[in-house]
């Protein structure tokens, strides 16, 4: 059981994590000066999760990790976040296809994690589920503006969501891990949030005049560490200053 | 005690600068432990990312060296969450007087159930101008300065103004 709590709050710390370090991608290249702000203050949200659940599961693991060796001493088939944050951040469309898409599923699954039987991850989630929801709403209504927008932005969100919408079956992915957690009342089982996500996603998608794909390719393998080559790229750029002065700190 | 608790309430917070982290709401307890004399100070978080905690730690940690405490332990608590309702009222009139609006009260717990998804501050949420009391004022930046404020203006005085977001 403790083995797979660990690998249940990795997969959570891991998704936050890579989704800050995408998004840090952002600053000072964003499109205006708030925009900047806003897209820094999401990947904090995101860094802070991380960061409490990487420790969680470096105390789980019992071996002397702490949240720094996880972040930056593991090799991407040791990383287990869903394909989805670990894609390249495409244009401002695809970004905000992302975050509308990854901050709806972390909304809900924080939002069930709250009543968890385990106090440390109960109380991570009544915090985070909070900004989840500045989250949404940052995504949809950008979502809504370049749908709703001209020609152009309709074009490239539309293409954005099409791009993405097979990415986002992995999240509600069931493996033995998450059935056993969610069985033992700490986890929750992600199909169990398809639903809420897939009609609050789909408002949003009619809002900005946008089609909703149609159910078809699946990829996956995140979870089990089989990543996209894009996930090296990203550690590479994440993990060199560590790697290059072990346990250096400022 | 008292005088360690005092002096953990009297850190200021270094991203609001007008207001103690006891103001904020972000000091949780200080216990004291009368055979050895060593301090458990406890805070949380306002944001799960938020940059400011290591600084409060340090200033913790500084100011209870400064009142004669030399074996200083700071906790981080997650639970219950913070939430902007921890602003005391001195807090909140302090904020105000250096132009910054103050949250409004979230009553009930603040969970926007994700099939809703679109958090919108209602018109009972806009805070007034904290220079010009007009209830006028719009958004400009949902994310502000730090993690915790957004950036508004004032439609009558034209100032624009920071405001700690409800959360």
């Amino acid at each position: 059981m403790t083995t797979d709590l660990f690998e249940y709050v990795l997969r959570i710390g891991d998704d936050a994590l890579i989704a800050a370090q995408r998004l840090a991608e952002w600053s000072t290249r964003a499109p205006e000066m708030e925009e900047d702000i806003a897209l820094s203050n999401i990947a904090l949200d995101q860094l802070g999760v991380a960061r409490a659940m990487l420790t969680y599961a470096g105390e789980l693991e019992g071996a002397g990790r702490g949240e720094d060796d996880l972040a930056f001493l593991r090799e991407d088939r040791e990383f287990r976040n869903c394909l989805l944050v670990e894609l390249p951040n495409g244009d401002f469309a695809v970004t905000m296809a992302r975050l509308l898409f990854l901050s709806a599923y972390q909304g809900s699954l924080y939002d069930g994690l709250v009543g968890s039987a385990d106090g440390r991850l109960a109380g991570v989630a009544a915090k985070a589920r909070k900004e989840s929801a500045y989250h949404v709403d940052h995504a949809a209504q950008w979502t809504v503006r370049l749908g709703d927008g001209t020609a152009e932005s309709h074009k490239r969100m539309q293409a954005a969501v099409d791009d993405l919408w097979p990415y986002t079956h992995e999240l509600f992915g069931s493996d033995a891990i998450v059935s056993g957690v969610a069985e033992a009342g700490v986890g929750v089982d992600p199909a169990s949030l398809r639903e809420g996500w897939t009609e609050a996603v789909s408002s949003v998608l009619d809002e900005a005049t946008l089609t909703r794909p149609a159910d078809g390719w699946a990829p996956g393998g995140g979870r089990d560490g089989l990543h996209t080559e894009h996930l090296s790229y990203l550690l590479s750029e994440m993990q060199v200053l560590h790697r290059a002065h072990p346990g250096a700190s400022w | 005690m008292t005088a360690a608790r005092d002096a953990a309430a009297a850190v200021v917070d270094p991203e609001l600068r007008v207001i103690t982290i006891d103001e904020l709401g972000v000091l949780r307890g200080v216990t004291e432990d009368p055979g050895t004399g060593a301090v458990t100070v406890t805070i949380t978080p306002t944001y799960s990312g938020c940059p400011a905690m290591d600084v409060i730690r340090a200033d913790i940690r500084t100011a209870l060296r400064r009142a004669g405490y030399d074996r200083v332990e700071v906790m981080t608590s997650y639970g219950p969450p913070w939430s902007t309702d921890w602003i005391s009222e001195s807090g909140r009139a302090k904020l105000a007087a250096a132009g910054i609006a103050p949250p409004a009260r979230v009553a009930a717990p603040a969970v926007i159930p994700v099939t809703a998804l679109r958090r919108r501050l209602t018109v009972a949420d806009a805070p007034p101008c904290p220079r010009c009391g007009s209830a006028e004022t719009e958004e400009i930046a949902h994310f502000g300065s730090t993690a915790c404020k957004a950036l508004r203006r004032c439609r009558s005085c034209a100032e624009p103004f920071d405001h700690v977001k409800p959360l």
